[in-house]
């Protein structure tokens, strides 16, 4: 089990990342009115057939050559089930993965969403190559980075050089305080 | 949010920087970032070193992500290839990436008790 929410992101960010993808997108959407939580990551990878995915929160099915298991998927599942949630999973050979986990936010099983600006700045510093999209939203507010913007403007000027590293961080940290959850 | 002007500035910045250093990266330090590396802290280690990295303005290291490696027991892995060599560190923790940047990737001392393995034959 991952004590942070934002741990089991990284985790599936991977699988994206393993399936190919060059761009994946991260949203948290936080819906405290109907008391909802709501994690979605889409990516652009190679996908999964239905027979594949409907068995996919079984530790069995993996295509992992180093281990016999996969933890990655039933882990988020557990947090689902204990949470009163669901998770979704739609996927196409050759287009792309939709991962939905729902959750009721105020569930005492709920972990925290923890320290996601580490989580998202690692992601994008560490795969200059893939595009992020990352989306939070706390009802009617909103942060968002789109790693694309900025690589249109910076160039030739890689997203893991230092100078864009600590600016990555710095809007980060400000555009959650700003929502209101630079501490979770 | 960083404005279209803040990004313009930091390019510019970045250039600059740029072409005061030449040549290829000193280090690369390769993180394992499998669910059971995550589980066993490899989020805090990868921040450590970016941290150290940026502290000590090491610019010509590279940090970067890797699957896992399939020893879930010595996780976090971390590799560290310099001057065509690498050395994989296990059971790294956030002091663990300091002190491997300050011997190993500084100085080119290996850090003895926390190697796993190496590309020696
Ligand atoms: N986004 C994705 N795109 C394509 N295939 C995926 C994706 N996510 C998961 N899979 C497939 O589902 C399998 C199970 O994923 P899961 O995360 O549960 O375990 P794992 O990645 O194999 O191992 P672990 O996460 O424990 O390191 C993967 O091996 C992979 O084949
Ligand atoms: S994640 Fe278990 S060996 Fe790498
Ligand atoms: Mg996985």
């Amino acid at each position: 089990m991952m004590p942070e929410l934002s741990l089991n992101i990284l985790d599936l960010a991977e699988n994206s990342i393993r399936a190919e993808a060059d761009f994946v997108e991260i949203t948290l959407d936080e819906n405290t009115k109907d008391d909802i939580l709501t994690l979605v990551i889409r990516d652009n990878g190679k996908g999964m057939d239905g027979e594949f995915v409907k068995q996919i929160t079984n530790p069995f099915i993996t295509t992992r050559t180093t281990r016999k298991v996969g933890l990655g998927i039933p882990f988020v599942k557990q947090i689902t089930d204990l949470c009163e949630g669901e998770l979704v999973i739609d996927s196409e050979p050759g287009q792309g993965t939709e991962l939905k986990a729902i959750m009721k936010n105020s569930h005492i099983d709920r972990p925290p969403v923890g320290d996601i600006v580490s989580v998202i700045h690692t992601l994008i510093v560490l795969n200059p190559h893939i595009d992020f999209l990352f989306i939070y939203k706390v009802d009617e507010n909103c942060y968002s980075i789109d790693t694309r913007e900025w690589k249109e403007i910076l160039d030739v000027v890689p997203l893991n050089d230092m100078n864009v590293q600590k600016t990555l961080k710095e809007d980060l940290l400000s555009g959650l305080k700003k929502i209101g959850r630079s501490l979770i | 949010m960083t404005t279209l002007d803040e990004l313009r500035k930091l390019k510019e910045k970045a250039l600059d920087d740029l072409k005061t250093r030449e040549g290829s990266a000193s280090a690369k330090i390769t993180v394992g970032m499998g669910t059971c590396g995550i589980a066993a802290g490899a989020r805090e280690v990868t921040t450590a070193f970016m941290e150290e990295i940026e502290k000590r303005n090491l610019k010509d290291v590279i940090v970067a992500q890797s699957g896992c490696m399939g020893y879930c027991e010595q996780e976090p892995l971390v590799e560290v290839e310099k001057d065509g060599q690498k050395i994989v560190y296990k059971k790294v923790t956030a002091e663990g990436a300091k002190k491997i940047v300050a011997e190993h990737v500084i100085n080119g001392n290996i850090v003895g008790d926390m190697v796993f393995a190496t590309d020696e034959k």
